[in-house]
């Protein structure tokens, strides 16, 4: 059995990943669950960007991979701080309980 | 010298300044010294101004001083600069002058006042604000003296505005003055849009390249400034009333200066008025001599002392205006200033004997009061001959000009003024034999003499109480007779300024030749005929104060036949404007403030309703719920993609 790994392996795990993810934000209430959810979408997009850089030989795609990464450690740092102080204010809070800028 | 004019305004500026920093400190009677010196001193720097205007040529007696340019603005911009020509200096020596007179005599008047300083305070801006309106350069800065003098008036007016009357009589007296500050503004917006200045140089020498229409349009709107300011028909209405405020304010703004500003301005802008339509000048005479017939004839029966020196100013200002409307403008100047002295002092004279009677005003419960008040008296009674037309006081001669320029023009319009004059003589008589001849009326039972008030028992118009019995009128201190004998002094001799006998005593008429740009109307008639006209003048003048004496002096006759209710009543002018505006009037702003409401604001208002209702449906979408803006957005970025794809695959 030829288990030769592809291209599209990747780009598939790629799409689980980054639905998976995707589906976390929306059902899971925990603040920390969701935010490591966007954090699996992140990564899923980063595996796509690396693939598709070897794919078509342009290292373009590897270099918007830093720059996500760099943003996400921004967004973490910001995130995690209001989810801190968000959890030290009412233990045991989901994002629903904070609906405050409800229109 | 010509460095120095800014000074001229500048000091009764620093004296108004100084009693708003420390007036309450200085208290009575330093901070009307204060005032009078700053006034004094604007007096003594006009005289010195003045010596040197006579030492220059004829043709160089136009000195001018530019401080700073006041409003740049693109193409518009306004010097505050100053322009002392014959015709200006005419004004400041006669605003400082008379003005200095009434800050001394307001010593004595406003004596105890509890607001002693605030009253100088406001006389002070007063003097400074008329001295910017003679001495600016450009329409502009007069009209920054037009609105500061006007504010003055205001303030002064309802000086005692603890009374409901004298409050209202401010208000009057400033909305009336409104609409012909209107007049001035639109002029002044059609100047700068013609001439592209402001400047009086400018626009006073390029006046004879001024289209007639252009011409008219300014010159009437000008008009229309002026007959707010100086209470012609028909918006005189305001100035009986402004006689609320103490009297020295009377005679100051409402007689004497700021009441003149409108003829000044006429004659400061007199080469536009010469470049309008024929019938400006005669609309200007028509009201002139309209304004001077009808004011006359309710001063005939006016029993407020006031009120009769009120309406005899506006009738008095209406004789400046035939003149300016018949050309004449050295005649208008000339009675101009000396108006100034004989209505200043008559009024002064009037604020003596209500001092002297204890805050008393009608002429009903006053008579005999020579006997009592001797240099009061006296000084009042060369005032009288001096309106009344006697030669050789001032009034005499001045009126005479007009008489003859009158004459030159239409012989109608000297027959008004040849009635007026016989009006003026015989309302003055009446004043002064009711006040000061006869016998005491003040501590009468009823009206004392039936014969005096024919019209008693009118609404409004009641008797006043009797005084007690031991009532006596005290005459009033120095500082307040002195001025009445400076005064009566200058309406004696003010005739000299301008004597008609021959060309070089002509003093007044070759003095403001400058300013005139030789627009100036000079009389053609014969020698002869300007005796005539003046033994006529005289006679009209002898006839109304015998027709007085016989009514009030030797009591014969009723006077309730010249007395007449509708001249008592101003020929119901007051009224109907307050029926007009109660009225009809009221309907039609009623109607604008509906509109102004339903229209205007409903447009506004519905354009902010629609938003909110917009608002309402959508706000549901702001949940508050993370999860939700997560899944919008995820479908939202499908939708684009599948977008993208579709357009991309067709």
């Amino acid at each position: 059995m030829d288990l030769h790994v592809t291209h599209a392996w990747y780009l598939v795990l790629g799409a689980l990943l980054f639905t998976l993810g995707a589906v976390g934000v929306v059902v899971r209430r925990n603040p920390l669950v969701m935010l490591m959810c966007v954090e699996l979408m992140l990564n899923a997009v980063n595996l796509t960007f690396v693939t598709f850089s070897r794919m078509l030989g342009d290292v373009g795609g590897q270099t918007i991979v830093f720059f996500v990464l760099v943003v996400a450690a921004a967004e973490v740092v910001v995130g995690l701080g209001i989810t801190v102080a968000l959890l030290r204010r009412l233990p045991g809070a989901t994002a629903d309980d904070v609906s405050y800028l409800r229109g | 010298m010509e460095e120095l004019i800014w000074l001229i305004p500048a000091l009764p500026l620093a004296g108004a300044l100084l009693l708003v920093v420390a007036g309450r400190r200085l208290g009575e009677p330093v901070a009307g010294l204060v005032a009078t010196g700053a006034t004094l001193g604007s007096f003594a720097l006009a005289l010195g101004m003045f010596a040197n205007l006579v030492s220059l040529d004829e043709h160089e007696r136009i000195l001018t001083q530019r401080l700073f340019t006041w409003v740049p603005a693109g193409s518009f911009s306004v010097d505050m600069g100053f322009l002392l020509d014959p015709l200006a200096m005419t004004m400041v020596l006669f605003v400082t002058g008379v003005g200095a007179l009434i800050h001394i005599y307001s010593i004595g008047y406003m004596h105890g006042d509890p607001r002693f300083h605030q009253f100088f305070l406001y006389l002070n801006l007063f003097v400074a604000s008329m001295l910017l309106l003679v001495l600016g350069d450009n329409m502009l800065l007069t009209f920054l003296g037009w609105e500061g003098v006007g504010a003055c008036s205001y303030l002064l007016i309802s000086f005692w505005f603890e009374e409901e009357a004298n409050a209202s009589a401010g208000k009057k007296a400033f909305v009336t003055n409104r609409i012909g500050d209107w007049g001035f503004m639109v002029a002044m917006f059609f100047t700068f849009t013609t001439f592209g200045t402001l400047q009086y140089a400018e626009v006073l020498t390029g006046a004879s390249s001024l289209a007639e229409t252009t011409a008219t349009a300014i010159a009437l709107l000008l008009f229309v400034g002026a007959v707010g300011k100086s209470a012609q028909i028909p918006l005189f209405i305001w100035l009986p009333d402004a006689m609320a405020g103490p009297t020295p304010v009377s005679a100051l703004i409402h007689a004497a200066t700021m009441v003149t500003a409108g003829v000044f301005l006429m004659v400061r802008t007199s080469p536009i008025l010469v470049e309008a339509a024929d019938w400006v000048p005669t609309t200007i005479a028509t009201v002139g001599a309209l304004t001077a017939l009808v004011a006359a004839t309710i001063a005939v029966a006016q029993n407020d002392i006031k009120k009769v020196l009120a309406y005899s100013t506006v009738s008095q200002l209406g004789y400046m205006f035939l003149a300016v409307g018949t050309g004449a403008y050295v005649a208008a100047i000339f009675h101009m200033v000396t108006h100034a002295f004989f209505k200043a002092l008559l009024f002064l004279g009037s604020g003596s004997v209500i001092h002297g009677m204890g805050d008393e005003q009608d002429m009903r419960r006053m008579g005999g009061l020579r006997r009592f008040m001797p240099v009061t008296a006296v000084t009042f009674i060369i005032g009288w001959l001096a309106i009344a037309g006697v030669p050789p006081l001032a009034g005499f001669w001045s009126k005479d000009e007009i008489l003859l320029g009158a004459w030159e023009e239409s012989p109608v319009l000297w027959a008004m003024g040849l009635l007026t004059a016989l009006l003026t003589a015989f309302y003055m008589s009446r004043q002064v034999f009711l006040t000061f001849f006869g016998e005491p009326r003040w501590s009468l039972e009823g009206d004392g003499d039936a014969a005096v008030d024919p019209a008693a028992g009118m609404p409004g118009d009641e008797l006043p109480e009797p005084k007690p019995a031991g009532f006596h009128p005290h005459e009033s201190p120095w500082s307040m007779t002195m001025p009445l004998v400076v005064l009566a002094f200058l309406a004696v001799v003010a005739g000299g300024l301008n004597l008609p006998f021959s060309k070089d005593l002509h003093f007044l008429e070759s003095w403001l030749e400058p300013s005139l740009f030789g627009n100036g109307h000079h009389s053609t008639a014969e020698g002869s005929e300007k005796v005539a006209l003046a033994v006529v003048a005289i006679a009209a003048g002898l006839a109304g104060i015998a027709g007085a004496a016989v009514l009030y002096l030797k009591r014969r006759g009723r006077p309730a036949t010249v007395e007449a209710a509708v001249l008592r009543r101003g020929w119901y002018i007051d009224s109907s404007v307050t029926w007009f505006m109660g009225g009809p009037g009221r309907a039609a702003f009623d109607a604008v403030a509906w509109f102004d409401r339903t229209v205007i604001d409903g447009a506004v208002n519905g354009v902010g309703a629609a938003v909110r209702l917009v608002g309402t449906g959508v706000r549901p979408m702001q949940s508050g719920y993370v999860r939700t803006y997560a899944l919008t957005l995820g479908l939202g970025a499908l939708a684009v993609l599948v977008l993208v794809l579709s357009r991309v695959a067709i």
